[in-house]
């Protein structure tokens, strides 16, 4: 079970850093929380500056796992009622991903490029 | 969190406390040429007419501790010691998946403790899709036993002339998608049931419905129409699944889907709720009448499948 995580971490390191050795910014901070509730990830799309530390909060009784669709980030352990998840998007781009025990829950986590 | 929903949810709950009540001493489904007829259970004589009978339990949900059940770990003691005290000894039990809430080890090691306190000769599991959190299923298998060659876990077997299918649906799902059988596990089906005559009964466990239930909440399983297909030439054809934690039944031509109780806490009717989880306000002391188990029987000298599901309480 933990192997298969490690693996998947091991994939994506060049993407996402899973902890930030450094400080997001409070632009980052602010904005980057995502609700699990209800079935449906609040806000299903979610769009964040490069740097910016996602966190996901299970507000269901259900469990459900962040994963996303091709690997683009490590995927979340079940996320029991209260639990967190965290993943920091280093690289701008496009990132869906979805519950792998509630498939229809899909959500998009839009990393916008640094202004100039 | 639910409290600004109470409100709007309480006209729901009481219909759906209505519907269920009609069902909660027992209702006896039974399948007569392609026409399903009800009663209660006990007006007919199905026990004396049996060729044999089994068990169906589900979505025990072991690790699960909050309302309307802290302690789904009694309940599924008390749906074992149930079934032990019946006078006549079902041939084997079936639980059609979620046995356990997280895929925790600790977890599958109390179920598996629980189901062999059961006084049968087999009791067998196929997986729910909380029994597959995060390792695909690996830890279910160590502990379950069923992966087969494939891994997948789906097997065949033949009891008193009927033959049983346990398809797994709850494994590789796909982002946007419902349940999921995949081109391996169909493909494996077609071979399963090639040399089968049509007059044979064919009862199939998944743990999702195999039908279009409520497609919103992802009550449903996107290939299972190919798996139908394959299974339209036989006469009798009964889906026993879980899922959903209520009595839903389904006809669609020779095939016959039943969806069962839990052993652990009641969800919503489908659309009736803002989400599918657990239906937390019920009325004090009341969880037993909506969680418990399913009797099925093989009708002596018939194709019929008939099924009776008891509520613990
Ligand atoms: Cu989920």
């Amino acid at each position: 079970m933990f192997r298969r995580y490690l693996l998947l971490a091991a994939f994506a390191l060049p993407m996402v850093a899973g902890a930030a050795p450094r400080a997001p910014g409070a632009e980052a901070a602010a904005g980057s929380s995502i609700e699990i509730r209800n079935f449906h990830f609040m806000p299903a799309q979610l769009t964040v500056p490069v740097g910016a530390k996602v966190t996901w909060t299970n507000r269901d009784e259900e469990p459900h796992i962040v994963v996303s669709t091709g690997n683009q980030f490590p995927a979340s352990p079940g996320l029991d009622t209260g639990d967190h998840y965290q993943a920091t998007f280093t690289r701008p781009g496009t990132y869906t991903y979805f519950c792998s025990i509630h498939p229809q829950m899909v959500g998009t986590i839009v990393v916008s490029k640094p202004l100039r | 969190m639910n409290d600004r929903h109470d409100d709007e949810k309480i006209p729901d709950r009481r219909r759906f406390l209505e519907c269920m009540a009609w069902a909660g001493a027992g209702a006896l489904w039974m399948m007569k040429g392609g026409v399903a007829h009800a009663g209660m259970l006990g007006s007919g004589n199905a026990a004396a007419d049996a060729t044999f009978r089994f068990v169906q339990i589900s979505d025990s949900h072991i690790g699960f501790h909050q309302a309307p059940n802290p302690d789904p770990v009694a309940t599924l003691r008390e749906t074992i010691a149930r079934i032990n005290a019946q006078p006549q000894r079902p041939d084997f039990i079936v639980h059609t998946g979620d046995l356990t809430h997280l895929s925790k080890p600790e977890q599958f090691d109390t179920v598996k403790q629980i189901l062999g306190e059961a006084k049968v000769d087999q009791v067998f599991c196929i997986p729910g899709e909380h029994d597959v959190i995060g390792d695909n299923g690996k830890a279910y298998f160590a502990h379950f036993g069923g992966g087969g060659v494939s891994g997948g876990g789906w097997h065949s077997f033949d009891h008193h002339g009927v033959h049983f299918i346990s398809l797994v649906n709850v494994l590789n799902l796909q982002a946007g998608g419902l349940g999921f059988l995949g081109t391996e596990q169909l493909a494996w089906l077609q071979q399963d049931v090639a040399g089968l005559s049509a007059s044979t009964p064919i009862v199939v466990f998944a743990h999702m419905p195999m039908w279009s239930l409520y497609p919103q909440w992802g009550w449903g399983t996107q290939d299972s129409a190919q798996a139908l297909a394959l299974l339209k030439r036989f006469g009798s054809v009964t889906v026993l699944n879980g899922h959903i934690h209520q009595i839903q039944r389904q006809v669609e031509g020779q095939v016959t889907f039943y969806t069962a109780r839990s052993t652990a806490y009641p969800q919503p009717a489908p659309g009736r709720a803002p989400a599918p989880g657990p239906l937390k306000d019920l009325p004090a002391g009341q969880l037993h009448k909506y969680i418990g188990s399913r009797d099925v029987r093989h009708v002596r000298g018939s194709q019929a499948i008939a099924v009776t599901d008891i509520a613990l309480g």
